[in-house]
């Protein structure tokens, strides 16, 4: 409900379900699908050019993502994937990282920048 | 966090919104890779008491292209000359290219995928045997040796999915959550007072409640995308969303900077990139890791023919590349295409097939192909669900196995945008050092004016997508991009520190601008009986099929197969004209409403930069892309240079320029 980044998905109070208020804008990027706690949004493909019964549904975890493609005919696959070799919340931001010269190219984590060869510079 | 989302008309705009006034020294707009790279260097320069402030239209986590997951990386130098680098750009973008922005984006983007890999993106590897290693199992990591799985020469595979994720997360430590605002749209940027050029504040809007937000600050990093939606699309219906580049992109990057006088470089430069049809899927992935062919509709693989290589020997030097420009490719598809040989498909059977033969004359048995076959067909499928969901479940819809029949692709619509394969955008400062070219004249001419990638506008700076005529940047690029901005903002108010920004008008004048559409619907929404249809004013959703219509009748969209003249560009021009006027009768009754008569203005302005360019520059410069019929020729005599062009914000005059356009590299060899 918060994550979609075109702020489609909201919350239908009487129902308690969320819905899609602008589904011709809608990326299917499935952010809201993939972050939903109750795995309660489901995504029929767009109407104007996939035929119905298809369904592709993921499950995410912290470290990975399995995704069940339900073909029109019926068949199924199953595929897993990882998504991240390390635990939410582990990523180094650096907080104590401080550059020492403003006047240079480097970047924080930068030792050495190169500049074109010259040999292969025109002429 | 912001507050959460609404039902439609549950929560009404109100004809006057809260005004919150904030003071920072730095102000970061836009919230996708460029964005969270600045965020994750700042503080690495920044003395201790320097107020940084990001601005995000969606969240974080999720925002900008890599929302929901890239299957690869598509820069990544690594072993390969840093010159090879800016060969291989200048000869994709037929030869009109600042090469000094493009070699220093190289030289950084390394450092930016290491740290990708080390906050946990997972990257494929090659083992000891010579097999692809999916990027959880245990190997050397890029800075140990680690060798990447290669599928051309800049691009590396990964796991994508939560690529976003995993760069937000650290960048959003690192500047504090407490100074990343979302649900925010900035949707204007402010000129100081005192000081002519010099950029002092920005305004926009909450989506989730009625308030309205104005920004002061030193000094400012817009990145805020491409643009999307600005032709109509192949798909008019529900599958208007199902934009190749993401919907929410509206060109508010080029827009807000153009305003405030920023001058655009390139700006005639839009991609059409051939996908698979209707759910846009990557094809990357299958012409260079499964080295699958295209085929035209009488099943000859068309691309290695005789008539190939004498239609590209139209373009030289740029036809004669190993990797023919994408551009070129696409014109090659276009001539199939128009000749009655269509449809295109990619033969992703036959590729397929190729690899389970080879894996049985090799000697493996049918346990071992079978097992190999799953591995490989995991691939394949990953490159979709990665990136593109949608495609995915087109193939669900459709019955569709890659291994047994093959899929039609197709060029797009034409997007705008300068991370990827094209380059339009904003012109900017290249760095500070010698091997810089420096050039008399004015700075919409330079290469360098101290900040690099300061835009012309004192203090504004812009990167990603912004920053033009230096694409192939793509994700990690923008991300490495947006981290020089960081220090060079610190230098900038450094420099500055005396500098006090102040607004030329007021917090409420301001406010009343952002919200006119509001006030405009409560005004006349009683004069008819359905909210939508209504004489005086119009809904942001028609205006933009408005857009969509004449741009694809007259600006060479997908119904002219791209074609277009001086004629029809001027027709849409006038269209413009009067839709930009228009803009200012587009009504809102909610703040979701209120967004999307922002993101049409937005759209309406850099369209219309758009078209200028392609009317000023009289040649057809990216065959495949557009083609002017009055000059349909590649014109490297005269027009082997930039077209800049500069919005003077008092006299509300455009000014368009051909700028010469100097090689840092060598270019014979040209590749």
């Amino acid at each position: 409900m918060y994550i979609c980044p075109n702020d489609l998905m909201v919350l239908n109070k009487e129902a308690m379900l969320a819905y899609n208020q602008e589904p011709d804008a809608c990326w299917e990027c499935y952010s809201c699908v993939k972050i939903c706690p109750q795995g309660a949004i489901y995504v029929r493909g767009y109407n104007d050019f996939v035929p119905m019964g298809g369904q592709v549904h993921p499950m995410r975890s912290s470290d990975s993502i399995m995704w069940t493609v339900k073909f029109r005919n019926g068949n199924m696959k199953r595929f897993k994937f990882p998504i991240r070799t390390t635990a939410e919340g582990a990523a180094n931001a650096y907080p104590d990282l401080k550059g020492d010269n403003l006047d240079n190219e480097l970047l924080s984590t930068q030792k050495e920048l190169p500049s074109p060869d010259p040999a292969k510079m025109a002429k | 966090m912001a507050l959460p989302n609404k039902p439609m008309g549950e929560l009404p705009a109100v004809a006057n919104p809260e005004i919150a006034e904030h003071e920072c020294d730095v102000l970061i707009v836009g919230g996708g890779m460029a964005a969270c790279g600045t965020a994750f260097e700042i503080k690495k320069w920044a003395p201790a008491d320097m107020k940084i402030t990001l601005v995000d239209k969606a969240s974080l986590e999720r925002s900008g292209a890599v929302a929901q997951g890239l299957s690869a990386i598509n820069t990544y130098i690594g072993e390969n000359p840093i010159e090879n680098y800016v060969k291989m750009v200048r000869n994709d973008l037929m030869g009109v290219v600042r090469e000094d922005l493009i070699y220093d984006l190289g030289r950084h983007v390394d450092d930016s995928v290491h740290l990708f890999e080390e906050w946990g993106l997972p990257i494929w590897k090659i083992s000891e045997d010579g097999s692809n290693l999916d990027g959880s199992k245990p190997a050397p990591k890029l800075t140990e040796g680690g060798k990447p799985v290669r599928t051309g020469k800049w691009q590396i595979m990964i796991n994508g999915e939560s690529y976003k994720c995993i760069v937000a997360e650290p960048a959003k430590t690192a500047l504090g959550e407490e100074n990343c605002l979302e649900r925010i749209f900035i949707v204007k940027l402010l000129l100081d007072k005192n000081t002519p050029n010099k950029i002092a504040g920005a305004v926009g809007f909450s989506t989730r409640e009625n308030k309205v937000h104005v920004f002061k600050c030193k000094t400012m990093m817009v990145a805020c995308g491409g643009a999307v939606n600005i032709f109509r699309p192949r798909s008019t219906g529900e599958g208007k969303g199902r934009a190749w580049y993401p919907v929410w992109n509206a060109g508010s990057t080029y827009t807000m900077c153009a305003q405030v006088g920023a001058t655009l470089t390139m700006m005639e430069n839009r991609f059409t990139p051939a996908r698979f049809k209707d759910g846009y899927g990557p094809v990357g992935a299958w012409f260079l890791l499964f080295k699958a062919k295209v085929q035209n509709g009488l099943g000859e693989f068309y691309a290695n023919t005789d008539a190939v290589k004498d239609e590209l020997g139209k373009f030289m030097p740029y036809g004669a590349s190993a990797v023919t420009p994408t551009c070129l490719r696409n014109h090659l598809m276009i001539e199939e295409l128009k000749a009655g040989r269509g449809p295109i498909y990619m033969a992703t059977d036959v590729a397929l097939n190729a690899f389970l033969d080879d894996a049985r004359a090799a000697g493996k048995d049918e346990k071992e192909v079978k097992k190999f076959w799953k591995h490989l067909e995991s691939e394949a499928w990953e490159d979709f669900l990665d990136m593109s969901v949608g495609q995915a479940g087109l193939w669900a819809g459709m019955n569709i196995e890659p291994e047994k029949t093959g899929s039609e692709i197709m060029p797009t619509e034409p997007y705008m945008l300068g991370s990827h394969s094209g380059c339009c955008g904003i012109w900017v400062s290249g760095p500070d050092e010698d091997w810089v070219p420096t050039i008399d004249g004015p700075r919409s001419h330079q290469y360098k004016w101290g900040y690099n990638r300061m835009t012309t506008v004192d203090g504004l700076f812009t990167a990603g997508d912004g920053v033009g005529a230096s694409g192939h940047k793509f994700s990690s690029g923008s991300h490495a991009e947006g981290r020089m901005c960081a220090k060079q903002m610190v230098k900038y108010c450094r420099d500055n520190a005396g500098y006090t920004p102040e607004l030329k008008q007021t917090a409420q004048e301001l406010a009343d601008e952002i919200y006119a559409p509001v006030k405009l619907y409560l005004e006349h929404v009683g004069k008819s009986t359905a909210a939508d249809v209504n004489p005086n004013y119009c809904k942001p959703a028609g205006l933009m099929m408005r857009l969509m219509k004449a741009t694809d009748e007259y600006g060479g969209g997908v119904a002219t197969y791209y074609m277009t003249s001086g004629k029809l560009l001027n027709i849409c021009l006038d269209l413009l004209e009067m839709m930009r006027e228009d803009a200012e009768l587009m009504a809102a009754g909610d703040l979701h409403e209120l967004m999307r008569c922002w993101e049409n203005y937005h759209r309406i302005w850099c369209v219309e930069t758009h078209i200028r360019h392609i009317e000023f520059r009289k040649e057809s410069r990216y065959p495949g892309f557009y083609y002017r019929s009055d000059f349909p020729t590649v014109d490297d005599e005269n027009w082997k240079a930039f077209v800049n062009s500069t919005f003077d914000p008092e006299t509300k005059e455009w000014k368009c320029e051909k700028v010469p356009c100097v090689n840092i590299i060598e270019t014979d060899p040209w590749i």
